[in-house]
């Protein structure tokens, strides 16, 4: 740099804005026109209107980690989609909070629905259909070919330690129960002692099973109390008659559900693609000790390229479950199979291959290994129940809204013009400097901020709004430490163009370091703070680091440029660059070791320090 | 008053003028201690008026086209006819926008008092927001703040340590940034401003500013010193106080750009916006960046003179400048002797010198052999004199 001419790099500075510039504008362009971007930055909600929910989700065991609370963000987004909310935005926040932005005022059904808890139960299924109402069960045709579509797995019990023989016996009873019913279905609960008959026996009762189950019920149920929870006496007439109006396929079908843990429940899975009558809890998720995803090991140690889950029970769990294995592996299917709802939907519904007497259960069937693990996850969240007490919630109407931001760009607008004004007064011509930069800048932090909002979602609210008019100041004031450095040297006697360079060699460090505290201070607010400080932090620490550029690549440049021009050059007195008006000491060496020195105060002369 | 105004930027930077900062810092200190005293029984006695976020509640605010005269009763009778609470509190925000404050109402009484007020009022219902904070939302919203504020308090003396390379400054920059958040506070106390979140995130900026400011003045005592040190001329004390004055001006001109957006912002945010994040954060940044710039000039650098003046390398340049003082004094002293005619004479010169140029530009003598030859150069002047 030493090496090249001040002028050349100012040169190529400014080209090299220039293009940064260019190039910004022409991919914002470019996502106008083929893709989804738009002219103007995203706004935030504060400004569009629409509501902000603030969650904080809470275990019985205290604060959530990291993992449980992105699954509770999870278990919220399947809410607010399942509630047809359209544009909806649910981030965590910080390491405790949940925010759940929509662009409208929801009713107080979907708020309700957003909020409630959320538990994992497992309750004996009863009955199961195709996802879509089908007045008269005819289980064979759709059931089978719809859910083979969807998830494929389908889990089967087995004792934990080693299933290896129900493994593949639980991999023939899921095609087979295909007949029946959906991916969440057919899958096998298989006990300890791997019994491949156990598991394939119920492959060849389930086809019948789908549509009948109800029917008896039908017969049967009316006045006869249930005596436990897999009794069909549950379906009563007007169980059935839900059941049969279920359209699971419809994104609102269960908004009216009221999940009572000692009646039956009328739900359907979570893909919307079977649903189910089933019994009371017999178990609560909360009993789950744990659960994980893997390859299972057969009796030889060795594992086998079946994947599985394996879940284990506490020991009130592992009793309960015990207890309803041993009942329910003797019903024909559907009836031997027990459901994991979360939500109220049915996440899995394996059928008993044998009883599990010691709590730790093996779910097996055609899973990968990553639709196994999310499952596992779904599972071991369900040992956490989770509820989630709203912080706070604020409605912005979009009159409001759009009124904040009119009058915070009148009051950015007004601040500018002063500015303006005030450092036209000050520093006269030098001042269209700053006026320059500052138009430079606001221009690139437009663009960056518009690219950003469709490239990342930055939506721009009112504190980033503060934020931005704030930070004109900040961004002027690095050419204020840069101007009046060059003063001082001026003062010192240096021509303007060395007192350009050396000024700038000074101020650059001051810039610097003043910079690296500002955005020091956005980052640490950033990471640290809750939503609306965000905005904030987030244009505070975009503006420093524009400024930064615009100083390095534009000011400084452009004055170097300029101390070239006659005007600047020689010290008019409208450049703010008067030598003698800024008391310079123009000291000239006359010759034979004599010095001629100009009074500070005096009046200019023709000679001056430019002879 | 510009000319005046650049004059007296010149007269601070070569020290014709100037402001005994560092000199009179007692004086400072005192007043600082004062104000620091009133804003410590401003806080204990009135306390902090603290927003709805920080108790808890739920507001709504109708956007009407112009707010009835009667709109007090207006709002009182919607929302105690919708329910009967107490502790209602109706403002009007701006000219056409009616703030109704209550205590925390479930989501569909909250509901029903935003119907009744679109009613009230008559406006659709999607004119009237509603806002509910739950009690423990602005706790740990301060919370985060209070620990973001550590953190980077932390960071920020790690950095300036480092950029420094003396820990001294790190500590005073803190100790001018613990002042501007005390006073603030205080100002907020005893004027009674609310105080929301957003003002939250209006003090950390306040520290990020203050400490943006007492940055770039310790930019240039860090230079002024390191020329002391190297040359001896000046004490620490009087390098401190050259700094202060030299960017004296530059601190006046930046609180005054600094300030003017964000007076913009506060005029017309509570003109015509009442209470919210714009005027919230506009307020203590106003009011931080007063404070800011005054400890920048007068807290910051007196307090690290006070800090390093027993540090072995400021005594000893302490001895040095005195040394220098006196010699200079001498100087001084000797001449009027020799020359009545106003020639200075140089030192080293056995006879009287006739000749006016007996010395160079810094009153630094020159043989008189020297100043004979015709390959006599002319010396350049150390850099501090320049």
């Amino acid at each position: 740099m030493a090496a090249t001419a001040p002028r050349t790099v100012a040169r190529r500075a400014l080209i090299a804005l220039t293009v940064l510039t260019v190039a910004l504008g022409g991919l914002l362009a470019g996502t106008i026109v083929w893709g989804t971007g738009q002219a103007t930055p995203k706004l935030g909600l504060d400004l569009k209107g629409g509501t902000q929910i603030i969650l904080e989700p809470q275990t019985n065991a205290g604060r959530p980690s990291a993992e449980q609370l992105n699954q509770a963000r999870n278990i919220i987004v399947q809410r607010v989609d399942a509630n047809g909310v359209s544009g909806a935005e649910v981030t965590t926040q910080g390491s405790e909070n949940i925010v759940v932005s929509i662009p409208e005022i929801p009713t107080q059904a979907v708020r309700d629905a957003i909020s409630k808890s959320s538990q994992m139960q497992f309750r004996p299924v009863l009955a199961v259909a195709n996802g879509a109402p089908q007045p008269t069960a005819s289980p064979s045709p759709s059931g089978s070919g719809a859910p083979s579509g969807s998830p494929s797995p389908r889990p089967s019990a087995s004792g934990s330690a080693q299933p290896s023989g129900s493994a593949s016996a639980t991999a023939s009873p899921a095609p087979s129960a295909t007949s029946t019913s959906n991916g969440v279905l057919n899958r096998v609960l298989t006990a300890e002692s791997p019994s491949p008959s156990g598991s394939a026996s119920p492959s060849a009762s389930p086809s019948g099973s789908a549509s009948p189950s109800p029917s008896p019920s039908a017969s049967g149920g009316e006045g006869v109390t249930p005596t436990d929870a897999t009794d069909l006496a549950w379906i009563t007439p007007q169980i059935q008659r839900q059941f049969e109006q279920l359209d699971c396929s419809q994104p609102n079908a269960l908004d009216n559900l009221r999940d009572d843990p000692a009646k039956p429940l009328v739900t359907c899975d979570d893909t919307g693609t079977a649903k189910f009558v089933l019994g009371p809890v017999v178990v609560s998720g909360d009993k789950i000790s744990d659960a994980s995803a893997g390859y299972q090991t057969n009796q030889q140690g060795t594992v086998t390229s079946t994947v599985e889950i394996a879940l284990s029970f506490n020991s009130e769990g592992s009793r309960q479950y015990a207890d309803i294995s041993r009942k329910m592996v003797t019903l024909p299917s559907p009836q031997n199979q027990l459901a994991a709802t979360l939500d109220s939907r049915v996440i899995v519904a394996p059928q008993f291959n044998e009883a599990i007497p010691n709590g730790r259960a093996s779910i097996t069937g055609n899973f990968t290994l990553e639709s196994a693990r999310a499952l596992a996850d779904q599972l071991k969240f369900g040992a956490l129940p989770l509820s989630f007490v709203e912080q706070s919630s604020v409605d912005i109407s979009p009159t409001l809204g759009s009124e904040q931001l009119r009058y915070g760009f009148i009051a950015g607008l007004v601040g500018l013009l002063l500015v303006v004004v005030y450092s036209l007064f000050q520093y006269r011509a030098l001042g269209f400097v700053t006026i320059a930069s500052i138009v430079v800048a606001g221009l690139l932090t437009y663009l960056t901020i518009t690219v950003l909002g469709w490239a990342q979602n930055f939506r721009l609210d009112m504190a980033g709004v503060t934020g931005l008019i704030v930070a004109i100041g900040f961004t002027a004031d690095s050419f204020i430490v840069y101007f009046e450095r060059v003063r001082d040297e001026l003062r010192d006697g240096r021509s303007l163009a060395s007192a350009v360079e050396t000024g700038w060699k000074r101020a650059k460090r001051t810039v610097l370091i003043a910079d690296a505290v500002n955005f020091l201070a956005a980052i640490v607010l950033y990471v640290l703070a809750s939503s609306s400080v965000r905005g904030f932090a987030f244009t505070l620490g975009l503006t420093t680091l524009i400024d930064v550029l615009i100083v390095f690549w534009f000011t400084h440049p452009l004055l170097t440029v300029l101390s070239r021009r006659p005007f600047f050059r020689d010290g008019h007195p409208l450049s703010g660059l008067d030598p003698s008006r800024l008391g310079a000491k123009t000291t000239r060496y006359v010759g034979r070791g004599r010095f001629e020195t100009t009074p500070p105060a005096s009046a200019r002369q023709p000679e001056g320090s430019r002879a | 008053m510009n000319l005046s105004f650049s004059d007296l930027g010149n007269d601070l930077y070569t020290g014709k003028r100037s402001v005994p900062v560092v000199a009179s810092r007692r004086r400072f200190y005192l007043g600082s201690v004062a104000l620091f005293l009133i804003a410590v029984l401003g806080l204990a006695t009135q306390g902090l008026n603290l927003g709805l976020e920080f108790r808890g509640g739920s507001e709504f605010r109708v956007a009407t086209s112009a707010a009835p005269q009667d709109y007090e009763q207006t709002a009182r009778e919607a929302v105690g006819a919708a329910d009967n609470t107490q502790g209602v509190n109706v403002t009007l925000v701006g000219n056409d926008t009616v703030r109704v404050q209550t205590e925390r109402l479930s989501d569909s009484d909250s509901q029903k008092v935003r119907g009744d007020l679109a009613q009230a009022f008559d406006v659709p219902e999607r004119d009237v927001s509603a806002t509910f904070i739950g009690p423990s939302w602005g706790a740990s919203v301060s919370q985060q703040a209070l620990r973001a504020l550590v953190i980077f308090l932390v960071a920020v003396v790690v950095m300036l340590s480092i950029y420094f390379r003396n820990w001294k400054m790190a500590a005073a920059a803190l100790f001018a940034l613990a002042h501007d958040l005390v006073i603030t506070v205080g100002i907020y106390a005893l004027v009674g401003f609310e105080v929301s979140p957003a003002t939250m995130i209006g003090f950390l900026t306040v520290l990020g500013y203050s400490l943006y400011d007492t940055v770039v003045v310790f930019d240039k005592v860090r230079e002024n010193t390191q020329e002391a040190f190297a040359n001896g001329r000046m004490t620490y004390a009087d390098a401190a106080n050259l700094a202060v004055n030299q960017t004296m001006v530059r601190s006046i001109n930046t609180t005054v750009i600094g300030l003017l957006p964000i007076t913009a912002v506060l005029v017309v945010g509570s003109v015509f916006l009442g209470p919210g994040v714009l005027v919230d954060l506009s307020l203590v940044l106003f009011v931080g960046i007063l404070v800011g710039a005054y400890s920048s000039i007068f807290i910051a650098t007196p307090f690290l003179v006070t800090l390093r003046r027993n540090d072995d390398a400021v005594v000893e340049l302490g001895k040095r400048a005195e040394r220098h003082r006196s010699k200079v004094e001498r100087e001084r002293a000797a001449r009027p002797v020799v020359g009545d005619d106003g020639a200075p004479v140089p030192v080293g010169a056995g006879a009287p010198a006739e000749r006016e140029e007996g010395s160079t530009l810094t009153g630094r003598a020159v043989h008189q052999y020297a100043r004979s030859g015709p390959r006599n150069q002319p010396k350049r002047p150390p850099k501090s004199k320049r």
